[in-house]
């Protein structure tokens, strides 16, 4: 799937990946928790899996971590096959959720914990430490204790560990989730430029999909187990290629439709009565039936009532966002009866307008019905 | 909120029972603190008058003095075994997997519903076809059969609830096994390793049953001294005694409470 996208600027073409996962598995007494993965991470790039709770985005980070043991396949952290090799030879960096600060040692003992370990001298030590904790703007705080400092600070100290053993891949488990909102987008702007200045390589995990677009180059969605799509962010978003991936990333509207034919790289469909036409990104197009049509918000214009080509539907609710309005709109066509579209907010109407919705001539994706029992 | 007259008559209710509860607990304690300020030579209830008389034959009664020293010996030797012992053994149970575990485990366990003479019993009979002394140590080690089970099940729920996220960052920033133990799993268990310690050793220190079938009058641990005394004297020495012994384990807890609190204040957790 869509290996064109142009790496990040740092990376040869002909580098070894960081990271090769090559059909690397894992279930729990039966229970599987990941299919066989494939999966390359480049060098410097900043990598996120995203997927819903349970998906298996955490057995997978254990496994480059070592954590877990592989049922099958192998895995390699440069050329070397680590495998068989025990997470304290990784020369991993790990940043978990619950920060895992060391209760019983302050902040400059935490940060130096893995300099330790590896018999730096006390004057390098003392050295590196400093320059972590500035990295991280927490230079003052050297002696404090874990509990004494906030949720960001201690993820700050939690990345300065992690980071001033220089590791090869730097690994995060949903590191910003227990962090309120604005706290957590100064973070992922400050993670995001510590990353790109040191080309770290990086496996980001969450479920936040807006997390996911705005910091990744590229982005692994998973569901149940299995990497169901990688791509930039845009390739993501804009050209989903499963109907799972269209709904859990981004807003989408979904219209049942019956796809008719396909001629000149354009699908015709009718949609609840509404015959249209417009051109699909997909190279592969369902066999003429039943199918599911994706359109986002964005892609939809409003028009009046009885517009020729339009989808009819009635506002339900308008719900102010301050710049924009979303109005949610009753639409038979539409699956569950629901479509969304987002409108300036000078533009938004009362409940009870019948409006008119008019589909894009292209951009939208067609999925055959029976990828439904595929989403997760 | 306005209460309905059932919640009331509940609510009343309720205080009641505790209180009965708690008059429950206490009343023995009360009833031998009482009797040990009597004057008179016999355990009667309440006293006619008062005195601080048998609080001093506790101190010049030499049996109590060397039991005294006995039991503390016990306990301390005994409560550091069985912490080392019960603290390697919860760790295997948490973390291998190996052959006959449950078994092991169930093995363990099952001093819970052997009765403490049957386990002084044993050890008489052992200690004399072996022909062993009846030394300390023979007391040592029936203390130390009869405390296990609670150290390892006390370690045992301290690791399970232990986060082990805390080892695997350490394990990524390169700490061996054996360095993430020293380092990070001790000191994190620590408070949980020093409460099973003080549980073994008030356990040990209570214990009688077992402890009977195998001292001798050099050994004999307190518990036992007072048994001895009373065969033979009626007085409320015992009763000044029973406070004695209230007073001075209520003041190790006392300290060993203080020392966490200190360590919360500290941020060591
Ligand atoms: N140690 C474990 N024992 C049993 N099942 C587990 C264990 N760890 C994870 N699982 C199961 O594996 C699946 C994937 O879990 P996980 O990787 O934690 O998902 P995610 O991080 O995406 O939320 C889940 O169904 C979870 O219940
Ligand atoms: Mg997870």
């Amino acid at each position: 799937m869509s290996s064109e996208i142009a790496p990040p600027v740092s990376v040869d073409a002909g580098d070894p990946p960081a990271v090769k996962i090559d059909g690397v598995a894992k279930s729990f007494s039966g229970t599987v928790a990941l299919e066989p993965v494939w999966l390359k991470i480049r060098r410097g790039e900043f990598l996120t899996l995203l997927g819903p709770s349970g998906c298996g985005k955490t057995t997978l980070l254990n496994l480059i971590a070592g954590f877990l043991e592989a049922d099958a396949g192998e895995l390699f952290i440069g050329d070397e096959l680590v495998t068989q090799v025990p997470p304290h030879k990784r020369e991993i960096g790990i940043v978990f959720q619950n920060y895992a600060l060391f209760p019983h040692m302050n902040v400059a003992q935490n940060v130096a914990y893995g300099l330790r370990t590896r018999r730096v001298s006390r004057a390098e030590t003392r050295q590196r430490v400093r320059e972590a904790l500035d990295l991280v703007k927490l230079g003052d705080f050297a002696d404090r204790r874990p509990r004494q400092l906030s949720g960001g600070q201690q993820q700050r100290v939690a990345l300065a560990r992690a980071l001033v053993i220089r590791p090869r891949v730097l690994l995060l488990d949903e590191p910003f989730s227990a962090l309120d909102r604005n706290l957590r987008t100064a973070m992922q702007v400050e993670l995001k430029e510590i990353q790109s200045r040191l080309g770290l390589t990086t496996v980001f995990v969450t479920h936040d999909q807006s997390e996911a677009l705005s910091m990744s180059d590229r982005i692994a969605v998973m569901s149940r187990g299995r990497i169901r799509q990688i791509g930039s962010p845009s390739e993501i978003y804009d050209r989903p290629q499963s109907r799972f991936v269209s709904t859990f990333v981004g807003d989408a509207n979904l219209f049942a439709a019956d796809l008719l034919g396909r001629d000149a790289g354009a699908a015709s469909l009718d949609v609840g009565g509404t015959r249209t036409s417009l051109a699909t990104y997909q190279d592969e197009c369902p066999a003429p039936g039943p199918v599911t049509l994706v359109v986002r918000p964005e892609q939809c214009a409003l028009t009046a009532a009885g517009e020729p080509g339009t989808v009819p539907a009635t506002v339900a609710l308008s719900v102010y966002q301050g710049s924009y309005a979303e109005l949610y709109l009753d639409c038979p066509a539409a699956e569950g009866g629901r479509a969304m579209l987002r409108v300036p907010a000078s533009e938004a109407l009362a409940a009870g307008t019948t409006v008119g919705i008019r589909l894009p001539d292209t951009g939208p994706a067609v999925f055959a019905r029976e990828d439904e029992g595929a989403a997760a | 909120m306005k209460k309905s007259l059932t919640d009331h008559i509940l609510d009343c209710t309720g205080r009641i029972v505790i209180a009965l509860i708690l008059a429950f607990v206490l009343l023995p304690f009360v009833v031998v603190a009482t009797a040990s300020l009597n004057d008179s030579a016999i355990l009667s209830f309440p006293p006619k008058s008062i005195s601080l008389r048998w609080y001093a034959n506790v101190f010049e009664y030499r049996d109590f003095g060397e039991g005294l020293v006995n039991s503390l010996k016990v306990a301390a030797i005994g409560a550091a075994i069985a912490v080392v012992a019960g603290a390697g053994f919860a760790y295997v149970l948490d973390r291998y997997d190996f052959a006959f575990k449950a078994t092991l485990n169930g093995i363990l366990m099952s001093s819970l519903v052997i009765p403490n003479f049957t386990i002084g019993l044993g050890l008489l009979i052992l200690s004399a076809a072996a022909a062993l002394p009846r030394s300390i140590w023979l007391v040592v080690t029936v203390h130390v059969i009869i405390v296990l089970p609670f150290v390892v099940r006390s370690v045992y729920v301290s690791l399970r609830n232990f986060e082990k996220r805390y080892e695997q960052a350490a394990e990524s920033l390169g700490g061996t096994p054996g360095h993430v133990l020293l380092t990070i799993t001790l000191p994190l268990l620590m408070p949980g390793l020093v409460s099973g310690a003080l549980f073994a050793a008030i356990l040990s220190f209570n214990e009688f049953t077992a402890s009977l079938f195998v001292v001798n009058q050099s050994t004999q641990t307190l518990p036992v001294a007072m048994y001895n005394y009373v065969r033979e004297y009626a007085d409320p020495t015992l009763a000044a005694m029973s406070v004695i012994y209230v007073a001075v384990v209520a003041a190790a807890l006392l300290v060993v409470h203080k020392i966490f609190r200190l360590e919360k204040v500290l941020n060591v957790e």
